[in-house]
């Protein structure tokens, strides 16, 4: 069977798959709509939260940037990961037994201050807004790509798919959506890389085959290192960014990753306080298999790209090379004319992407307009990396649709769940808490249903015209979190004296300070700079973790200055380190 | 303070030196042999791998996982010492 009829039959059966468990699990209150009715197990929250957590990005493109950019690509491996050992251990414990809906909900609350409560929503909006528009774009490219649809029709499918099951089930529609959703991504992921590493080391464990050997009894990454040198890039296991951005970004995605609002509100969703440390766990544990597969997809994808196209004349190149070439992934420009592929370091295009002519050069390759005066005639898109990996590695046709399947159930789990983070913020931290106090039950459930509605139409739009500046910022969500959320919780937990002044100060000295820096540096506003005037030396991806530790400073010195918060705020924070008693989460 | 209050802060300062010492591993495998002391590390060898490197890629999420899993033993003895358990 083709490639194409496999697809449509896994992406069919999975659908009616997410269909099917979204209708068996209808939402019919407030409380199984924001966090499930409270009753869900630590392992299935686990594998929820797993499954929102791993977005299209993490399914599609991780693995090509570490490809790209060996070392370096490590802050998002450890930054990504080692973020889930402070949610453990600082945060899901605490905020579960606290048993609210939401974020806002605990700052409000904590910080007994409707101010501090809207600046938690504001900050939640930018947050979720700045990562779902990524999620819709990539549900589009996934879409278009394996069921040779437009990209417009791939949003369009996605945002109808999406909403039919936030609709439906709310957060416990989602969660078992997301249950299945997880095991498809995770075989999805596996069963390509289990092939691969048998193929190029011997052994079926890519984690292990990644330091293993290959013919000539060479290991695999000093091969890899070797023929990188060879080329001009700098070596695969040393990378080129500095130890202090390295530092700065991996703390930056780590304290983001644990202040993200989508992450957390899972925690509300289980029974018990124990439960919510342990599902913490179970959370970790299934993520790490795609996390510690990733680099070594990288390290045999790199390999076998290099070794497959370097210096091999375009008449000889593999069927792949040319089907994605068709995509627009890849781009040839044959500079010296010698027919042969010549991909050194150095970019081979002006610009980001190939400007295609309707030409075809001598070697039958599509023309390019924007070739560059560089050396380096190859262009790859990093997305590559997994996408067209089984083609690469000859696998057979029901692998390739197998990964389709799995991109498309990463980037709707995620996209479910940050839409749901974004109604729940309007319907309950805005209209309930503030706006409308005493809308019924029923009424608030409407709203947030009109809300995702909304939420989603933004989003689906932001997926077909993306603005120029989702691609740039979206990598950003973290350091906006880090900056804004994480020191406020923490602080609210572990230190009994902070207050709504220090709080507050300090979120908004924090996320508008990040937001300046990513105006500045990323979109060019103000004057823009390059690197070398990015202040302290560090990237936009790292200014996070300066601007967390500006937020923790601020808040400090602040709530030393004013009032000690109520007695009963006091008494709340005593209550909450202790984890018997946490009961159902609740509205009051 | 009541006995109630003394007790669950004795708790909490428990806690306390639990998280502490986890914290400090966690910073040590990532931070530390991932980043920091990568390329002293790089000089030594796993397999194929060189040891800073490893750290960075997979060593450092390997002991991240352990640890959750440590704390939640940790401090489900701990809830049962003090009785807060259910």
């Amino acid at each position: 069977m083709s490639v194409q009829t496999w697809t449509w039959i896994l992406v069919g059966v999975t659908f009616a798959l997410y269909f099917g468990i979204a209708i068996w699990a209808r939402a019919g209150s407030t409380k199984e709509f924001y966090v499930a009715g409270g009753g869900v197990s630590p392992l299935a929250n686990g594998m929820a939260t797993a499954a929102d957590w791993m977005s299209a990005a993490s399914f599609i493109s991780m693995a090509g940037i570490i490809s790209f950019s060996g070392y370096d690509g490590s802050v998002y491996l450890m930054g990504w990961t080692g973020g889930y050992v402070l949610l453990a251990l600082l945060l899901a414990p605490y905020l579960r037994k606290f048993g609210k809906f939401t974020v806002p909900d605990f700052i409000g609350d904590r910080y007994y201050s409707n101010t501090a409560r809207t600046v938690a929503v504001i900050c939640a909006l930018i947050v979720s807004f700045t990562y779902v528009a990524g999620q819709m774009r990539g549900v589009g490219i996934v879409f278009s790509q394996f069921l040779q649809v437009p990209i417009y029709w791939g949003v369009i499918i996605g945002m109808a798919v999406v909403l039919t099951f936030a609709l439906l089930g709310g957060m416990k529609g989602i969660t078992y959506t997301q249950v299945a959703q997880y095991c498809v991504l995770i075989f999805a992921f596996m069963v390509p890389a289990f092939f691969i590493s048998m193929q190029m080391t011997g052994n079926i464990i890519p984690q292990i085959g990644m330091g293993g050997t290959v013919e000539g009894g060479e290991f695999l990454l000093d091969k890899l290192d070797k023929l990188h040198v060879e080329l001009g890039f700098s070596e695969y296991t040393s990378g080129k960014k500095s130890t202090w951005d390295v530092f700065a970004i991996t703390l930056a995605l780590m304290t983001g990753t644990a202040g993200l609002p989508h992450v957390i509100v899972r925690f509300f969703t289980v029974p018990k306080v124990k439960d919510a440390r342990k599902s913490a766990g179970y959370a970790l544990l299934l993520i790490a298999i795609l996390y510690t597969t990733a680099p070594a997809i990288a390290v045999f994808s790199r390999t076998n790209l290099i070794e497959t196209v370097s210096n091999t004349s375009y008449s000889e190149i593999p069927e792949w090379f040319k089907n994605w070439e068709d995509t627009g992934l890849i781009a040839w420009a044959d500079k010296n004319g010698d027919g042969k592929i010549q991909y050194v370091a150095g970019s081979a295009l002006e610009g980001k992407k190939p400007v295609y002519t309707d030409a075809r050069g001598v070697s039958g390759e599509r023309m390019v307009s924007n070739a560059s005066e560089a050396k380096n005639e190859l262009y790859v898109d990093r997305d590559i990396m997994v996408l067209a990996n089984p083609e690469i590695a000859n696998l057979p046709n029901w692998v390739i649709a197998l990964v389709a399947a799995g991109g498309l159930a990463a980037a709707l789990s995620t996209a479910a769940g940050l839409l749901l983070v974004i109604s729940t913020s309007i319907s309950h931290d805005l209209i309930k808490k503030q706006l409308k106090p005493n809308i019924s039950d029923k009424g608030e459930l409407t709203a947030a249903r009109v809300s995702i509605f909304v939420a989603i139409l933004i989003a689906g739009y932001f997926g077909i015209n993306p603005p120029g500046f989702v691609a740039a910022v979206v990598a950003l969500a973290f350091g906006l979190a880090a900056a804004s959320f994480f020191p406020a919780i923490i602080l609210g937990i572990f230190d009994k004296r902070m207050n709504s002044q220090g709080a507050i100060s300090g979120m908004v000295v924090g996320i508008v300070l990040m937001l300046f820096y990513m105006m500045k540096f990323k979109l060019n506003m103000f004057g823009g700079g390059t690197s070398e005037d990015w202040w302290f030396k560090t990237s936009p991806e790292g200014f996070g973790t300066i601007c967390m530790l500006v937020n923790v400073v601020i808040s400090l010195v602040v709530s030393r200055m004013t009032p000690a918060p109520p007695q009963e705020v006091q008494d709340m924070v005593e209550s909450i380190r202790i984890p018997s008693g946490a009961g159902e989460a609740s509205d009051h | 303070m009541s006995n109630k209050q003394q007790h669950a802060s004795a708790y909490w300062k428990e806690n306390i030196k639990y998280l502490v010492i986890l914290l400090l591993v966690w910073f040590v495998v990532s931070f530390g042999c991932g980043i920091l002391f990568r390329e002293e590390l790089d000089t030594i060898r796993l397999g194929g791998f060189k040891l800073g490197f490893w750290f960075a890629q997979q060593g450092s999420i390997y002991v991240f996982v352990i640890l959750i899993f440590v704390y939640v033993r940790l401090m489900n003895k701990l809830d049962k010492k003090y009785g807060y358990d259910e």
